[in-house]
């Protein structure tokens, strides 16, 4: 039997997965010096398109008369899941790199479209399948919980790490991949600087434009899974109307409350995981559950606030972010 | 600088800034980018299997059509057009304000701690009055703590006003389940407004409509006019100017946002007490974004702001006909409305810039500048 703090941990791990994607992808925008607000609006993307991958190829695989196979199915889910986000991502950057429009209003432009986008095509497949988008039972099996011979069977340890689904593995590894490009390779280093300084980068060589391009692009991609987590995981592989509502801000959130370090996100994802199912778990007397959802963010404003005191550079957004860069404007 | 890049190779495409294209060749870039997102639009309607033409129209004809979705409409475009004008307020000064929402909702909410608990102490005109003053100032309140972090010590106030959005909504939804839940309710919702309290109709609209045009004309007057509006200006344009010229930056951020956070109220206090009659987590109807990109679509300028938002009300209006007579789903408009931004975003810089290929420049950087002014 597991005991309550066992339980509780593996929930928030699980409703920390789809933040920690969104957040990955925007850590990575961000430090490429683009505020993307579209973080909401690339999740929803994400979510619809990945449902549909995996949809579109069961109907496909039934038609040919073959079995569906739920590793590819999943595989078409997470295909299709970054390929929506990084399309998103895309018209972001055409915009604010190459058009030189405003970041802000250009992400939230996005998350509108993205929002909208998601909703529609849900309830429009919806009325096509016959009432409501949802996926077959070999693709749920391959959303399901993993069980690894021996590891899984271990007591508590086998619980605490080893009996999640994929996707948690994949945001872990996605977090432990990034952590090692940004801080340990030289293209990492030179995003950094892009995102920090970018006419200082580009005097010293660096596409300032296409690194924006690249890391927004795969940022948002990123994104694209961690909505696709939400239909797939959260909702078990159903389209519910406006499911990944109030997660891609969470995700801003989590971003600067990890200072934009993919490692701390793990733990902080885990923490805001936490906030939002502790309420399930366990109540304490006197504290209304809405409490709890503010948690988050009256954490991240304080982060916001003691950084901008002692003006820490080390833990603040990159100095570049939120601005476009033109070389013919440099002062 | 032009001699230098000559000995480069001439990239296949380059941006050169345009120094001024007349007024008259803007709006017709505007207008073309406009008709593509249209067609884009409309190439999507194709897809679904109806005709883009007739939806278009009944998308108008949903807006306009009858008196009763005239004022459907006009009921969508003042929070819009009111929440633009208090967030261009700060756009000017280059502070973003991305808090509309939190304050809209706090305005609400202060305005329901009068009308749900003292409408039977006061008349209709003097609730009406505490309601408004109520919002006003705790929305100003809300856009003020930013600012001061802002003005004292630089923090980001994007990702400030942000995250205040999200503790006001949990605000809401604490209220709604405890303290203000309506009585004998089964579900969290919270009390109506009694009828007595609501703000007075007007040719079928809550009078904030009126208000909403008159602020237009202030808002005018206040950016261009006046010396606050011109202070704020010239912090948004450099606060080193602004510090060298006198202007204490501080107070003038401090101030402005309180006023732009006010104004926000406002719109709380009329979804409250003139549309709504309760208050839900839905309250703002996503205005509060919206309007950042109704403001900046029209540079800042009052008057555009109202044109702007009219027409997203219309847009919104309209895709609830097309969602009852062609069964498209009402999320279309968001589509529909991505789309026609994103167009409209990407078409300033064609504004700003002109794109020269290579090969096609043979005279230098100023010229061609001259001859595109003597064109125009």
């Amino acid at each position: 039997m597991l005991d309550l703090g066992t339980t509780l941990v593996m929930a928030a791990v699980l409703a920390g997965t789809p933040l920690l994607l969104g957040a990955l992808g925007e850590i990575l925008t961000e430090r490429s010096g683009n505020l993307n607000l579209g973080v909401e609006g690339m999740m929803f993307m994400g979510a619809i398109m990945g449902l549909m991958g995996s949809f579109m190829y069961e109907q496909a695989m039934t038609a040919a008369g073959a079995q569906t196979i739920g590793f590819f199915s999943a595989l078409a889910a997470l295909v299709m899941s970054f390929a929506a986000g990084a399309f998103g991502a895309l018209i972001y950057s055409f915009l604010t790199i190459t058009l030189r429009s405003n970041q802000n209003v250009t992400g939230l432009v996005l998350t509108i479209f993205g929002t909208g986008f998601a909703n529609f095509l849900g309830e429009f497949a919806g009325q096509q399948a016959g009432g409501y988008l949802a996926v077959g039972a070999a693709t749920k099996a391959a959303f399901a919980p993993l069980a690894i011979p021996f590891l899984s069977d271990i007591p508590l340890l086998g619980p605490l790490f080893f009996q999640y689904n994929w996707m948690v593995y994949f945001a872990l590894a996605v977090a432990v991949v990034m952590a090692v490009f940004l801080f340990r390779t030289r293209f990492g280093l030179n995003l950094r600087a892009v995102g920090e300084d970018p006419a200082a980068a580009d005097a010293a060589g660096i596409s300032v434009s296409r690194y924006r391009y690249m890391a927004t692009v795969i940022g948002g991609g990123i994104c694209g899974t961690g909505g696709m987590y939400m239909s797939m995981v959260t909702t078990s592989g159903v389209w519910v109307h406006g499911c990944v509502t109030g997660y891609g801000w969470l995700a801003v959130a989590l971003v600067i409350f990890a200072t934009w370090s993919p490692l701390r996100g793990i733990l902080v994802a885990a923490v805001f995981g936490g906030l939002m199912v502790v309420r399930m778990y366990v109540s304490i007397p006197g504290l209304p559950i809405q409490i709890y959802e503010m948690l988050p963010y009256v954490a991240t404003i304080l982060v916001l606030i003691i950084t901008s005191v002692r003006q820490s550079k080390k833990h603040a957004m990159p100095a570049g972010t939120g601005l476009n860069y033109f070389r013919e404007d440099r002062e | 600088m032009s001699s230098k890049s000559a000995k480069h190779k001439e990239p296949f495409v380059r941006m050169v800034k345009r120094d001024d294209l007349s007024p008259r060749r803007a709006w017709c870039y505007r207008g073309i980018a406009f008709l593509l997102a249209l067609l884009a639009g409309g190439l999507l309607i194709l897809a679904l299997g109806h005709n883009p033409l007739s939806v278009y129209k009944d998308m108008v004809l949903g807006a306009w059509g009858t008196p009763t979705v005239i004022r459907e409409t006009v009921k969508l475009t003042v929070p819009l057009l009111v929440s633009a004008l208090a967030l261009g307020l700060a756009f000017r000064m280059k502070f973003w304000n991305i808090g509309g929402e939190g304050q809209i909702m706090m305005g609400a909410v202060a305005a329901g701690a009068f009308g749900f608990f003292t409408a039977h102490i006061f008349s209709a005109p003097v609730l009406t009055a505490l309601m408004l003053l109520a919002g006003m100032l705790a929305g100003g309140i809300y856009g003020f703590i930013p600012s001061y972090f802002k003005a004292r010590w630089n923090t980001n106030e994007i990702l400030f006003t942000l995250m205040l959005n999200y503790v006001a909504l949990a605000f809401i939804k604490f209220l709604m389940n405890g303290p203000w839940k309506a009585q004998g309710s089964s579900f969290p919702r919270m009390p109506m407004l009694v009828t007595g309290a609501r703000l007075e109709q007007v040719g079928g609209v809550h009078w904030g409509w009126i208000l909403a045009l008159v602020l237009v004309v202030i808002a005018w007057i206040y950016f261009n006019k006046t010396k606050h509006g011109y202070e704020v200006s010239v912090v948004g344009m450099s606060s080193d100017t602004a510090r060298y010229a006198g202007i204490n930056v501080r107070r003038v951020i401090m101030r402005t946002m309180f006023i732009s956070g006010a104004l926000c109220g406002l719109v709380g206090v009329m979804q409250f007490a003139g549309v709504d009659y309760t208050i839900t987590e839905g309250i703002t109807g996503y205005v509060g974004f919206t309007a950042i990109i109704v403001a900046w679509l029209a540079k800042m300028n009052p008057y555009g702001m109202l044109v702007v938002s009219v027409f997203i009300a219309m847009l919104k209006r309209g895709s609830n006909t097309i969602h009852t007579i062609y069964k498209i789903p009402a999320s279309a408009s968001d589509v529909l409305i991505g789309i026609i931004f994103f167009f409209m975003i990407g078409c300033e810089f064609f504004i700003r810039y002109k794109v020269v290929l290579r090969g096609s420049n043979k005279k230098s950087h100023d010229e061609n500048c001259g001859e595109e002014a003597q064109n125009a």
